[in-house]
């Protein structure tokens, strides 16, 4: 079942991540564009070998917008797709590019994701602000208008503060072990050159005394959204032979999602990452043993903390006392987000999930940097939509 | 900005639910098929997809099964009504619904604690508030 492992990341790009963008603004095309470029360039291979192309929404067009951007670049696909998973996207994409070009329909696939703001529109259409709720559908007829708005749980910091206080009804809870994540993860951010905290270190007592948003969460456990944007580059063997990095191949993937709110989980404190990763492994061959580098989507402390324990490194219940007992930085013994995930790299829109795999991918290759961690041949990333509602993993493998 | 403060539009399966509600009564459909409860409502069962439901008036008593308290507003709407205090409760029919409990202090608030409706009137809707029973 599942990918012989034959795809590989052969080239990425992202932009630096920044809180107040300071270049020119271009349109999702335009930065598509642009991110792909500069995948194919750090790939070592040419336009005319790109056959397929992943993307999530684009601003400028509200349907058809792989048409748009194939035509806008012009790319001749075999495979076009758009994916609709909130912060579970990226992943996505990757492993719908994987299992694509294993189906011998394309040799490569390029899956970019702008995220940088677009010009000012000069004759804006007016937002009606009673009707804007962010992630969460105001649209009548949805149930989330209906059966979420009115009652405030809006948006992703409620929602995930549902999920931790229930963690901590059924397990217990310690703060310092979930401000531990977002520190150690700060450390991996200070050597990241793309990182908005890339100067700014943090102690666990910066993070419990910062300002606590929705309780139990603090600000410094949720993360900073910014502008930026990542895109990677996907091939078959034959043309990541002729790459100039080394190639990393998709070896495993899932996807799992069952609800939108998460009101609806069957089990708040069980998230669907269990079965994808459980998946991912089981297509690959691998454990939770095997890993050497996790980049796990971390839009939240509590999102780390489920997603190590549904993804099988401790048993359920056990994440507090294994983040205590293991260094998540890139020296450390259990190498965890190690450009600083989204909690130190900062979130730019769904693009924040492909730096998560851009990391995991350059770990791989021997391009970490100063973060490079020792003997990197495998990495799991996973993806995160809505409340832990879509959840995807992948394990990534070197040649 | 003065923004409204978002209400729930009934649709026409779920018209019955609300009408219960202005009526202080809750009603949930239950599957003629599968005879589980379903919430929220629907055209058909998620369980069996069966389109044969029923709606059954129940007590509402329920306990929070988790919590949390906004500190700061989840959309500008709420701006008035913070500390907002937001739980999922669980009815002992099985379902699961968001609600705000009132009534009650942000300290008061634990998971499994037993709470029973409030219908708490706003404008001309109203909502299917919780406070401790």
């Amino acid at each position: 079942m599942g990918l012989r492992g034959d795809a590989a990341i052969v080239g990425v790009a992202q932009y630096e991540n920044e809180r107040r963008f300071s270049g020119e603004k271009r349109f999702f095309t335009e930065q598509y564009a642009e991110l792909t470029r500069l995948a194919i360039e750090d790939a070592g291979l040419r336009k005319g070998d790109i056959d397929g192309l992943c993307c999530s929404a684009i601003q400028e067009t509200n349907m058809f917008a792989p048409a748009t951007l194939a035509e806008y670049l012009g790319l001749h696909v075999n495979f076009a797709e758009i994916v609709d998973l909130g912060g579970a996207t990226p992943v996505g994409m990757i492993w719908r590019a994987a299992a694509a070009i294993e189906l011998g329909i394309c040799q490569a696939v390029i899956c970019a994701v702008p995220a940088r703001p677009i010009p000012s529109n000069p004759n804006p259409a007016p937002i009606d602000h009673n009707r804007v709720f962010m992630s969460t559908s105001n649209n009548w007829g949805s149930p989330q208008a209906e059966f979420d708005v009115p009652y405030g749980n809006v948006a992703q910091n409620a929602g995930y503060a549902l999920i931790a206080n229930r963690y901590a009804s059924l397990y217990g809870y310690d703060e310092k072990a979930l401000a531990k994540i977002a520190v150690d993860q700060r450390t991996n951010a200070l050597a990241n050159p793309n990182a908005v905290f890339r100067n700014d270190p943090i102690t666990i007592e910066d993070v419990i005394s910062s300002k606590m948003i929705a309780d139990p969460l603090h600000v410094l456990e949720i993360v900073m959204p910014c502008a930026g944007g990542a895109a990677v580059l996907l091939a078959n063997k034959e043309l990541a032979a002729k790459g100039r990095n080394r190639p990393v191949y998709v070896t495993g993937f899932g996807e799992h999602l069952t609800t939108k709110s998460t009101t609806y989980q069957p089990n708040m404190t069980e998230s669907p990452v269990g079965p994808a990763a459980r998946s991912a492994f089981a297509m690959s061959g691998k454990s939770p043993a095997d890993i050497d580098v996790v980049e796990p989507y971390d839009c939240y402390t509590i999102t780390v903390l489920l997603t190590l324990e549904d993804a099988g490194f401790c048993t359920k219940g056990d994440g507090i006392k294994f983040v205590s007992d293991h260094d998540l930085t890139y020296r450390g013994d259990f190498p965890c987000n190690t450009s600083g995930g989204q909690l130190g790299a900062g979130q730019a829109g769904l693009a924040g999930g492909m730096t998560q795999v851009v990391e995991g991918a350059l770990q791989v290759m021997g391009r970490g940097d100063e973060r490079q961690v020792k003997q990197c041949d495998t990495a799991l990333v996973t993806g995160t939509g809505g409340i832990m509602s879509e959840q995807s993993a992948i394990i990534l493998e070197g040649a | 900005m003065e923004l409204d403060r978002p209400l729930p539009i009934p649709t026409p399966t779920t018209q019955p639910f609300w009408d219960a509600i202005d009526n202080h009564q809750v009603s949930l459909q239950r599957c003629d098929d599968c005879e589980m409860f379903v919430f929220y409502p629907r055209s058909n069962c998620p369980h069996c997809l069966s389109n044969k439901l029923t709606w059954q008036d129940v007590s509402g008593d329920a306990t929070i099964y988790s919590f949390t308290i906004a500190r700061r507003p989840t959309a500008p709407h709420f701006v008035d009504e913070i500390p907002q205090l937001i739980a999922v409760i669980e009815l002992p029919e099985g379902v699961r619904m968001n609600t705000l409990i009132v009534n009650a202090a942000p300290e008061d608030l634990k998971v499994g604690l037993a709470v029973t409706p409030h219908f708490k009137q706003i404008g001309d809707r109203t909502l299917l508030c919780y406070e401790p029973a």
